[in-house]
Order: structure tokens, then C-alpha cells, then sequence
């Protein structure tokens, strides 16, 4: 245990682990060469811990559910649909919303790296950009869906999405049962990441 | 090329295993490593498919046993002394050892929430048109080259069909070895399960790649 109360308290000393020595060195050259600004490198940060994440996506597919009119323009582009919103830019250049239907269920993967709807969702989790699921999905994904609980009807088709371009792919998922009349506020609340990248579903009973 | 990136249809890694609540970031070097490679890369002095090549370029058996950010760490170190903004040693040791190549411009603080809005969007006015058509029958090509490809090798040489347009895309495979920016007409195009995957698939599933153009053949 000493080894691992080690490992959590090197915020007080200089016993950091290798990498983040090597990252901490890293940044240390490039603000002294003045090639980055110690400003930026907060800025984006911040961004990415406490802007840009799924809420923004869950509003996205909230809209989509209430108001046919977007559902259609999101159908239709994408990257312009979410900008009305004040979605988009990196990471999500173009971004394809595809809509689940009891036919077809949609799973997004990207097998090559880590390509992910970043305005919309934020940064990927780490399993997203793991060998496990990165060399499963496009072969079972049934099984990867098993690994999250979903069991999807025998005769609903998958497709899964690779992403192997700058295209950024959103899952739009069936709206439950149980929310007629809810506002998109509401809505938002049962839609979660995992649901926009195609691993799991909304559930009604999710919602707080 | 055929390196540790390039994983579907590979086995053996075990069940996903999805953090319960999971941080944006994993203590404060992720957060720092990914804010480095956004403010190097606004430097403006390689392509996002020449640092996915660096990152592919790493020997299959550390790609695979790195974290995603330790990844982006070597990718980041990679173009860094390629372009000559830093050596080896200097990265090690975090002190400069005099002055390296002048970026053509650094991104402030300030300049932060409209370049990440603006984004780098990747698609370009077409000086042809599209060779294929939505419902085309495509195969895609057989290649193993050296360099950077987006093609993965699981959905090479398959017989697919085109299912979307998408644009006159920057091109990868060139880009990301240093040749002058260049664009090509980009599809979605869909297999089924079992042409992939043969006996082995799952029949109702089907799998779409967003393929160049110079990716395609008729079919």
C-alpha cells in the first residue's frame, strides 16, 4: 500500500512518474523557447474540462427529438445544424449526425486512432482510444455492446462507422417511451455520451 | 503502414472496460500533454496526418502498451526535432540549449476559444468532379505502403458500395510526408459484415470507412 499512497501524493514533492517528468520537462522547453504561451496551454485546458463536453451533444439530440424541422437540417449537414447551437470548430470540422431506427442501430469507432466528435462531445474516454475497442467494434460489435450491458433485438441491424477521415460521426438514438411532453432540458438529461457514440441507450429511468 | 495503430479486426486484447466516472484527465499531465500538442500544432508546422504518423511510427509493442497521451507524447517529440524546434536532449532535460527554429506564429492565451471554434476545416473546392456516385459499386484497393494511409487493412481489397459524398478532402497519404497540401473527392463507403469478415461475421452488421477517391476502383 506504501507503494500506492507513493504514487498519489507526488503532487507535494518531486517524485513525479516518468511521464509526467517527461511531460512537465516538455512543457518547461517549450514555454522557455517561447513556442507555446503558458496562457494558451490554460486556456484550452479549461476548455476541455469545463466547456466543450456531452451536454453539448445531449442538446443537440434533445432538439432533434423535439423540433423535426433541425432533425431534418441535422440530417441534412451536420456542421451546420450544431452551429446553430454554437457548436463546432476542432476536432469537428464536419461533423455527420446519424440517426438510429428500430431497423438499424449505429456504432462510431475509429480503429486508426482516436477520431471523435470533440465539440459535441468532448474528449474521448479512454477506452474509446484502447486496443480492446478499437479492434472489436468493426468485427463484434454485438460483443462490444455486450460489454456495456446493451443487448440490441436479433433483427435490428448494426452499423458501425469507422472513422477514418476528418468526418466526426454523432449517433442520434430513439427517443424512449415515457417522455412525450418533456422539454428539451429534460430530454437532455437522459441522453448520455455513451448513447451518442452508439455503446449504450437513453433510459427514462435515468433521468434526475 | 502496417503499424500498432492499425487495429480492427485484431484479437486477443480482452473485454472494453469502461471507467465508472470517469475524469476528463487522469492527473495534470494529460491535461498539460494535450494542451501542448494543440499549441505546438497551432504553430503551424505539420499536419495532422504527419503527427498521426509519428504516432503510428512508434514500434507496435510500446504503441500498444502506451496510454493515448504517452502516444501523443512521442508523436509530439517526433515532429518536434523533424521540424527543428527541440533535440532529444533538450526535451529530456526541460533547458534550451540555445535558440531552435522560429515558429511562422504562436497561439496567446487570448486567441484560444475562436481558434479552437474556427477549428481546420479539411475540405477543399474540387477542380473535377466526383469520379463515383451514391450507390456506386466500389472495390476498394489493395495496398501496403510504408508511409500513411487511411485505409485500414481490414477493408482493403473489399467489394463496398458508395453510400455518401463527402467532399474534395485533404489528402492524407501525401500530407502527412511533408508534399504540398492536395485533396481528392471522399466517400462513405459501406461493407456488408460478411464481405469483410467472411464466415466468421455477423450478418446483419455492416461496417462504412470514409474512403479517398485514389482508395476506390470501380466495381
Amino acid at each position: 500500500m506504501s507503494g500506492h499512497d507513493h504514487q498519489h501524493h507526488h503532487d507535494h514533492d518531486n517524485h513525479f512518474t516518468p511521464i509526467e517528468a517527461r511531460v512537465k520537462a516538455l512543457e518547461t522547453l517549450l514555454v522557455a523557447k517561447g513556442y507555446v504561451d503558458p496562457a494558451a496551454l490554460d486556456a484550452i485546458v479549461e476548455t476541455y474540462e469545463t466547456k466543450v463536453g456531452p451536454r453539448n451533444g445531449a442538446l443537440v439530440v434533445a432538439k432533434a427529438w423535439t423540433d423535426p424541422a433541425f432533425a431534418e437540417r441535422l440530417r441534412q449537414d451536420g456542421t451546420a445544424a450544431v452551429a446553430e447551437l454554437g457548436y463546432g470548430g476542432r476536432g469537428g470540422e464536419h461533423i455527420v449526425a446519424v440517426f438510429n431506427t428500430p431497423d438499424e442501430h449505429n456504432l462510431i469507432v475509429c480503429t486508426l486512432c482516436s477520431c471523435y466528435p470533440w465539440p459535441v462531445l468532448g474528449l474521448p474516454p479512454v477506452w474509446y482510444k484502447s486496443p480492446p475497442y478499437r479492434s472489436r467494434a468493426v468485427i463484434d460489435p454485438r460483443g462490444v455492446l455486450a460489454d456495456f450491458g446493451v443487448t440490441l433485438p436479433a433483427d435490428q441491424r448494426i452499423r458501425v462507422w469507422d472513422s477514418t477521415a476528418e468526418t466526426r460521426f454523432l449517433v442520434i438514438p430513439q427517443r424512449p417511451a415515457g417522455t412525450e411532453g418533456w422539454d428539451e432540458e429534460r430530454l437532455a438529461g437522459i441522453v448520455t455520451r455513451d448513447s451518442m457514440i452508439g455503446v449504450g441507450l437513453p433510459e427514462v429511468g435515468a433521468a434526475t | 503502414m502496417n503499424g500498432g495503430q492499425d487495429l480492427g479486426g485484431q484479437m486477443g486484447f480482452g473485454p472494453v472496460m469502461p471507467e465508472p466516472n470517469e475524469p476528463v484527465f487522469h492527473g495534470g499531465w494529460e491535461s498539460r500533454m494535450l494542451a501542448l500538442n494543440v499549441a505546438a500544432g497551432a504553430m503551424g508546422h505539420w499536419t495532422i496526418d504527419e503527427i498521426r504518423h509519428a504516432r503510428e511510427s512508434i514500434p507496435p509493442a510500446d504503441y500498444l502498451s502506451f496510454s493515448y497521451y504517452e502516444i501523443w507524447y512521442e508523436g509530439l517529440r517526433a515532429v518536434l526535432q523533424r521540424h527543428g524546434f527541440a533535440t532529444p536532449a533538450e526535451m529530456d532535460s526541460g533547458a534550451s540549449a540555445g535558440s531552435g527554429m522560429t515558429p511562422k506564429r504562436v497561439l496567446k492565451g487570448a486567441d484560444v476559444p475562436a481558434v479552437l471554434r474556427r477549428g481546420f476545416p479539411y475540405e477543399r473546392e474540387a477542380s473535377a468532379p466526383a469520379r463515383f456516385a451514391v450507390g456506386d459499386a466500389v472495390r476498394t484497393i489493395v495496398m501496403h505502403p510504408a508511409g500513411h494511409t487511411r485505409l485500414p487493412r481490414y477493408a482493403r481489397g473489399k467489394l463496398g458500395r458508395i453510400e455518401a459524398i463527402r467532399g474534395n478532402h485533404v489528402f492524407p497519404d501525401t500530407g502527412a510526408h511533408g508534399a504540398p497540401e492536395a485533396a481528392q473527392w471522399l466517400y462513405t463507403v459501406v461493407f456488408s459484415g460478411p464481405e469483410l469478415w467472411g464466415r466468421d461475421a455477423d450478418p446483419t452488421s455492416s461496417v462504412s470507412v470514409e474512403a479517398w477517391e485514389s482508395y476506390l476502383e470501380p466495381a
